[in-house]
């Protein structure tokens, strides 16, 4: 391979991984995480690690990585357990740290600094290498992931989740690892982003010829950048961790079944939903609320001394019905204003000009703005299903959890046994929320939203990240709710659940870039 | 609040300088003036300070903008001392509790112009001053440890980010019925439940940041830094521009008689 960059050191040689018997259980933990993994990755090869939630996916990427757990003094594990090894070129992955680039899911957090190129530059300076190879180095790898365009002094938090993680990517590649390690990489990224963020990856990749190991349960995504997928099992000392072990085409032939069933998104594979009993004309169901004209923005209104000054608004003029029975999907890019304009019809944003009025049959005597509202008034009449679960979590315990919403109506719980079953929260009664998985999150959050029986149900982005399990219950369930007709208004980029729900659509330009 | 966190757009000549240049040329100001309660002493900081504005990229809108709790808080604090303070000369006004001397009022206005002129520097430095520059120059050439420079630097991106988290958590609640509107003790309890909703998120973003960062080879080792944070000409300026002006103001207010140690009384 040529050198690709004088001055700025060679590309590091792409690593070798070697698991053998090597098992990892978390501090406080009783069942390991991984148990008796053998695996050998070889220099340069691309694996997509698939596996059931809770087969230790993360905690290997995490051990490969050599951040896994508490490390004391002699570099050894703690209070949790490791059972065999786990080489990277030969040496344990927590001496090497650094010489592994690691990608995690929330954007947010894989961006470090304020500044773009500060923040590409982080992990080389932390590798100590010198100043000016680490600018060649950065300068590169900006170019690589294709963010060059923007200046090193571009605020970080002024990008979207794509670019965030594609900086994420510059500065793991201005490290110059042999091994790139991808955690959902693209798990809350909208279709652009996850498409923008795999090109980069697989660019570097042809580039750099790193070994990849990625874990995603949307195969179709990865599917042709990898070469080789690897399926883990929960860990059971009696079994191997690998269940299945080879090229893409092989494995998902072999096993698309089996991988379905288990929830992973193979490709062409579109989960079985219920349909409606009957899909109403459009404009059938009377009338609950109705946007007129609205402009809407998350900002409240800023004082400027003493002045108040309206927010300037993401999206104006738009106009929505809701109908009883009918389902109405908010699709658009990203940044279009679509949470926005959803949590406003909602009753939980103050419309920053026109209107959001409520009918009679919806607002039973609350007046007709659903922003002015008492928060028990809103809940029997508009539910809202945020899209990260655990900021909806108000109590410790999943039964308390949906009664709360019934107790502070000053009603019996009756939907509260429904919706356990339904949901197939039963036995998980006694659990803290913020201990489930994340499709038991969601099913969760959608169940305490609907334990107050409210008429509309207003969810955001609510299949981001689910498997194909979680995602098929949700709209079988969705599909009953609009049968017996409340209606269902979700903000999603997801074609097929909007497919699945039937109903209007209301598509939303992208948002004016506005100067702040 | 995340706009804050970089100088885009400031090109003004005292973003060159080296932050800890200016974070003495600042102590040494404030210092000065702690030490007095007079108006001369700083009526005469203030007017440099105002001065110094363009130097800094700030005009009076930015800063009413940026500091207007602070020029509040010094506009009460002067307000409440010309009333409150030991009458001493002619009464000017009487009412009830209220009365306000010539005495007290110049102890007053002493108070408010000291609030001004000890508020200012900061919001001058904090205007010309990129936090990262700050974090380099600490880590470089102060020697501060740079496991905990970064490491803060880091964190507080995540200020900005937890200040959008907290309107969101709100919502959230909200559409559980937990209502953030009603009398006062169950704003408290709205208020507190949502702050436990914040801190978790907050732990969970920071434990998720941390192993980012470990990721990246952040730890106690050896590391480069791309930015070399450097002292030029100017900071002597900056700094010389400090002494003569906690100086000047000194030397005015002992030479007018108006000088006034905090800890002798009047």
């Amino acid at each position: 391979m040529p050198a690709a960059s004088q001055g700025a050191g060679a590309p590091a040689r792409p690593a070798a991984i070697t698991a053998r018997g090597w098992g990892w259980r978390h501090a406080g933990r009783s069942k390991p995480a991984v148990n008796a993994l053998n695996l050998d990755i070889s220099p340069g090869e691309r694996v997509l690690l698939l596996g059931p939630s809770g087969a230790g996916k993360s905690t290997l990427l995490h051990a490969l990585a050599g951040v896994l757990g508490d490390v004391n003094d002699d570099g050894e594990a703690g209070d949790a357990d490791e059972a065999g090894s786990l080489l990277v070129d030969g040496e344990s992955p927590r001496a090497r740290r650094g010489h592994a680039g690691l990608m995690q899911q929330d954007p947010e957090t894989q961006v470090v600094l304020s500044r773009l190129g500060d923040d590409a530059a982080f992990g080389a300076e932390n590798l100590a290498v010198p100043r000016d190879a680490i600018w060649a180095r950065v300068h590169e790898a900006l170019d690589d992931v294709g963010l060059a365009h923007l200046p090193l002094d571009h605020p970080t938090s002024a990008l979207s989740g794509g670019q965030k993680q594609r900086l994420a990517l510059a500065g793991i590649l201005a490290m110059r690892p042999g091994l790139i390690l991808l955690d959902e990489p693209t798990a809350n990224l909208d279709p652009d982003g996850v498409l923008e963020v795999r090109d980069a990856v697989a660019r570097c990749l042809d580039k750099t010829g790193a070994t990849l190991v990625v874990v995603e349960h949307r195969v179709s995504v990865w599917k042709d950048v990898v070469d080789r997928i690897v399926v883990l099992q929960p860990g059971s000392a009696a079994e191997d961790a690998v269940l299945l072990d080879g090229p893409p085409d092989r494995v998902l032939a072999e096993a698309r079944t089996m991988l379905a069933a288990a929830g992973v998104w193979v490709p062409g594979y579109v989960p079985a939903t219920r349909s409606r009993a009957a899909v109403p004309a459009a404009g059938a169901g009377n009338l609950l609320l109705a946007a007129e004209q609205l402009a809407v923005s998350r900002e409240r209104p800023r004082r400027s001394g003493f002045r108040k000054v309206p927010p300037v608004p993401v999206q104006e003029g738009l106009t929505a019905q809701v109908r009883a029975g009918q389902a109405l999907a908010i699709t658009g890019p990203n940044g279009a204003g679509k949470s926005t304009f959803a949590l406003t019809l909602a009753g939980l944003l103050e419309p920053v000009a026109g209107t959001v009025s409520a009918t009679l049959d919806l607002s039973r005597g609350a007046g007709i703005d659903p922003y002015k509202w008492k928060a028990e008034q809103l809940i029997s009449r508009v539910g809202t299903v945020f899209q990260e679960p655990e900021h909806q979590f108000v109590t410790g315990k999943v039964l308390d959890e949906l009664r709360f919403g019934p107790r502070h109506l000053g009603h019996g719980g009756e939907r509260v046994d429904e919706l356990l079953e339904r949901l197939r929260l039963t036995a998980l009664v006694d659990a803290n929320p913020y201990t489930l998985s994340g499709g038991e999150k969601r099913r969760l959050s959608v169940a305490t939203v609907l334990a107050a029986s409210p008429q509309v149900l207003v969810l955001d982005e609510p299949t981001f990240g689910q498997d194909a399990n979680t995602w098929a219950e949700l709209a079988s369930f969705l599909s009953e709710l609009l049968d017996a007709g409340t209606a269902v208004v979700s903000v999603t980029h997801d074609a097929e659940f909007t497919a699945a729900l039937g109903g209007a659509e209301l598509r939303m330009a992208a948002a004016e870039a506005v100067a702040p | 609040m995340r706009q804050q966190l970089t100088l885009r757009g400031n090109h003004a000549l005292l973003t060159r300088a080296n932050p800890l240049s200016k974070f003495a040329a600042v102590v040494l100001i404030t210092a000065v003036l702690a030490l007095s309660i007079d108006w001369v002493s700083a009526s005469v900081a203030l007017v440099f300070e105002v001065l110094l504005f363009p130097l800094a990229g700030l005009t009076p809108s930015l800063l009413w903008q940026r500091g207007w709790p602070l020029i509040l808080a010094a506009a009460v604090g002067g307000w409440s001392t010309s009333i409150l303070a030991p009458d001493s000369g002619r009464i000017l006004l009487d009412v009830g509790i209220w009365s306000m001397s010539e005495g007290s009022l110049q102890l007053g206005i002493g108070f408010l112009l000291r609030g001004f002129a000890i508020a200012l520097p900061a919001v001058l430095l904090m205007s010309c001053t990129d936090p990262t520059d700050l974090a380099d120059a600490l880590a470089q050439k102060a020697r501060l440890p740079h496991r905990f420079v970064l490491g803060t630097l880091a964190a507080m991106r995540l200020v900005g980010l937890m200040a959008e988290e907290w309107q969101t958590i709100g919502m959230a609640r909200r559409a559980r019925g937990v209502g953030s509107r009603g009398n006062v003790a169950q704003r408290v309890k709205a208020t507190l439940g949502q702050s436990f909703g914040l801190l978790v998120q907050a732990i969970r973003r920071a434990s998720r940041l941390a192993v980012t960062m470990e990721a990246r080879g952040f730890g106690g080792g050896p590391r480069t830094w791309a930015r070399e944070s450097t002292y030029s000409v100017l900071d002597v300026w900056v700094l010389a521009g400090g002494v003569l002006v906690a100086g000047l103001a000194l030397v005015a207010a002992v030479s007018a008689g108006t000088w006034n140690m905090v800890w002798l009384g009047s």
